[in-house]
């Protein structure tokens, strides 16, 4: 830390003169105004009384014997390292370039004789106010400094934290390749993947406006609520109604997330997508090597009232190998040294020029470094490649809830009716996952039930109550009718209800659950159907040959519209 | 970067003109040009002609400006806009929330 004098006080000046006289001169007039003096007589004396005084300003003569004061004045300021402690050179030469070179040497005024008192007063003065002005600087520099190092250090913290978060969840799946530089994360970019209950997988790409903690802290909450709600078996319209009334509560008004969404249903054979505000999601055709692209039909997330967001997804039907792409516009943006932007013709080209679907992903990441080699740190890319292909059932969320016997209820019974408007209005599923859960935990059973009750509970719904008929599904704008047609229906619904009973009871090494779903419909005529079970496989949409092969039994009732099926489940199984 | 703010003459409209990039650093002339000039205003217009860039922050200057005026109520047009900046705007469906031209 330089030491702080206000210009005026008294100064310790060092007064580098070979000659007696003038040495004296100056030290009277110095002293006069109320300074201390220190003396040298040539330029080496000076360096030594330099070094063992400290003084706050030097008077250095410029031709001296044995060093000259030119060579002192360097080393002096050598010596002095970040602080500046003024040099005034006296001379007596008057030729342009004997003054330029004292000055060059670093010298920072000079005097010439013979010496007048009232210009050397001035002149120390002054040169006392450039110091402190310099000091003034270096103050404020480290103050700066200090400062910024902390942020930094807040940062990695936050980061750390953050890192935690956002990235659980499969995104080390071997279906799902992506690239997310640190400059996009800085920038509030967060890719989120996982597997549901059912087996289909969810994939969320993300970008926050602004640029570095205030964005990316945006993404904390997105990702608790996304791998929350996932893992419970909500959908995803109903995850991002969430995320958005979320995002809308703690986000200041200007602040929003763009957003894409893909709900890949393997049981389906389609992709549900929601866009907000990102670029196009691409959907590349692996046995016609064409591709579609998806555009943003939504607001970012965190801008519209919760009862005006529009969470309704498209959905696409795809064949296993097909692949889905998702970017942010950090890549479209990405400028080369001619300030051009990379733009979405040439990211589209990239699709078009492909012939081998295994490289594609790797040509688009040469395609930008081609365009722009001197990227590298700051290049602000999130770009993902998503293979519609079932990522086998080991893989998955990582679990560290492991089955306790006696830890809870083994033996229950759970009746729960859906009636009239809420039946349009409510998803059941998550609420019976979360109580089959309380007995079984986290293993991999909750897949199976999962997609028993999620296959029950559509033929309820859509064959039972709505009476819609499957075979809608296998013409061209088949799902689009299918779904419109529900739709209708389900805003006309009078009287109308659906009946799950769960009745669990403990056995030697496990458990057996019964499920029973009923409904208010009108059944259907199941006995020419139980003989003949290739039959049912033809009778496409009722999945019950998927159910029989999960379940102990499975059996229909009364008019064909209940049915009763009873899994058995084994301890570490 | 520069930003003009005028109240038409009766004083109920009021027009903001962008002239060059609209980004971050605009945000706090933009907030001043309607913050200090929209008394009586019930009606804005954002004049993007000489605006050459936009962003996402501009985007969420645009937003702040709609909270002020009101929220769902606020009428703003965004008028004049080239390809790029409309490009954007329609990316993000903003004629949901302004009407666009």
């Amino acid at each position: 830390m330089p030491k702080e004098k206000a210009p005026g006080t008294a100064l310790k000046i060092l007064i580098v003169e070979d000659d007696l006289t003038d040495r004296l001169l100056l030290s009277t007039i110095i002293r006069n105004d109320g300074h201390e003096v220190v003396e040298a007589i040539n330029g080496f004396d000076a360096i030594e009384k330099f070094i063992e005084h400290q003084p706050d300003l030097v008077l250095m003569d410029a031709l001296m014997p044995v060093m000259d004061g030119i060579e002192a004045a360097s080393t002096i300021k050598t010596l002095s390292g970040e602080n500046m402690i003024p040099v005034m050179f006296l001379t007596s030469l008057h030729d342009a370039e004997s003054v330029a070179k004292c000055l060059d040497s670093g010298g920072d005024d000079f005097l010439t004789k013979p010496y007048s008192r009232i210009i050397l007063r001035s002149k120390i003065i002054a040169l006392s106010r450039l110091r402190s002005l310099h000091n003034t600087v270096l103050i404020q520099r480290d103050h700066i400094a200090r400062h910024n190092a902390y942020l930094l250090h807040e940062q990695e913290v936050a980061k750390a934290v953050f890192n935690n978060i956002a990235h659980t969840g499969c995104i080390d799946s071997p279906n799902i390749k992506h690239v997310l530089s640190p400059m996009a994360i800085f920038n509030g970019d967060i890719l989120l993947a996982t597997k549901c209950p059912s087996g289909s997988i969810m994939a969320f790409l993300g970008d926050f406006t602004g640029h570095g903690l205030p964005a990316a802290i945006g993404a904390m909450p997105v990702a608790e609520i996304f791998y929350g709600m996932s893992q419970k078996g909500f959908a995803m319209d109903e995850i991002l109604k969430e995320i958005n009334k979320r995002l809308v509560g703690i986000l200041p008004p200007g602040v929003f997330c763009c957003a894409c969404a893909v709900h890949l249903d393997f049981r389906r054979n389609s992709i549900f997508v929601w866009n907000g505000g990102m670029p196009d999601v691409v959907v590349y055709r692996a046995n016609e090597k064409s591709f579609f692209t998806i555009k943003s039909f939504h607001l970012p997330l965190g801008i519209l009232q919760a009862e005006k967001f529009i969470s309704s997804t498209q959905e696409f039907e795809v064949n296993t190998g097909d692949r889905i792409y998702l970017c942010s516009d950090g890549i479209l943006e990405e400028q080369n040294a001619s300030t051009e932007m990379y733009g979405e013709t040439r990211y589209l080209q990239v699709f078009a020029k492909n012939t081998d679907i295994e490289k594609l992903f790797n040509e688009h990441i040469e395609a930008l470094r081609n365009f722009n080699p001197d990227a590298n740190q700051n290049d602000d890319h999130s770009f993902v490649e998503i293979i519609f292909d079932e990522i086998d059932k080991k893989s998955g969320i990582k679990d560290t809830h492991v089955i306790k016997e006696g830890a809870s209820a083994k033996n229950w019974r759970f009746e729960y009716e859906l009636r009239n408007e809420s039946l349009r209005e409510f998803n059941p599923l998550p609420l019976l996952i979360h109580i089959l859960r309380d007995t079984l935990g986290y293993q991999i059973k909750i897949g199976e039930l999962y997609t028993i009750l999620a296959e029950l509970y559509s033929n309820a719904l859509d064959h039972g109550v709505l009476k819609l008929e499957s075979k809608i599904k296998q013409t061209p704008n088949g799902f689009l009718d299918y779904y419109s047609a529900k739709e209708q229906r389900l805003k006309s619904i009078q009287e109308e209800c659906i009946k799950f009973v769960l009745d669990h009871a403990p056995s030697e090494n496990g458990g057996s659950l019964m499920i029973e779903v009923s409904d208010s419909g009108d059944g259907f005529n199941y006995r020419s159907f139980t003989k003949n079970q290739s039959s049912f496989e033809h009778y496409s949409g009722r999945g019950i040959p998927l159910i029989r092969s999960l379940c102990r039994t499975v059996q229909f009732e009364g008019k064909g519209n209940k049915v009763i099926a009873i899994y058995d489940w084994v301890f570490g199984e | 970067m520069a930003i003009w703010a005028s109240p038409s003459n009766d004083g109920k409209a009021l027009t903001i003109k962008v002239q060059g990039r609209f980004d971050f650093s605009a945000h706090q002339e933009f907030r001043d040009a309607y913050e200090k000039n929209s008394d009586k205003s019930s009606q804005y217009i954002v004049d993007l002609k000489e605006t050459t860039y936009l962003d996402s922050s501009a985007l969420g200057m645009l937003l702040l400006l709609r909270d002020h005026a009101g929220g769902d109520s606020a009428k703003i047009n965004i008028v004049n806009c080239n390809q790029d900046v409309k490009k954007i705007l329609t990316i993000s469906n903003f004629e949901q929330l302004f009407l666009i031209k």
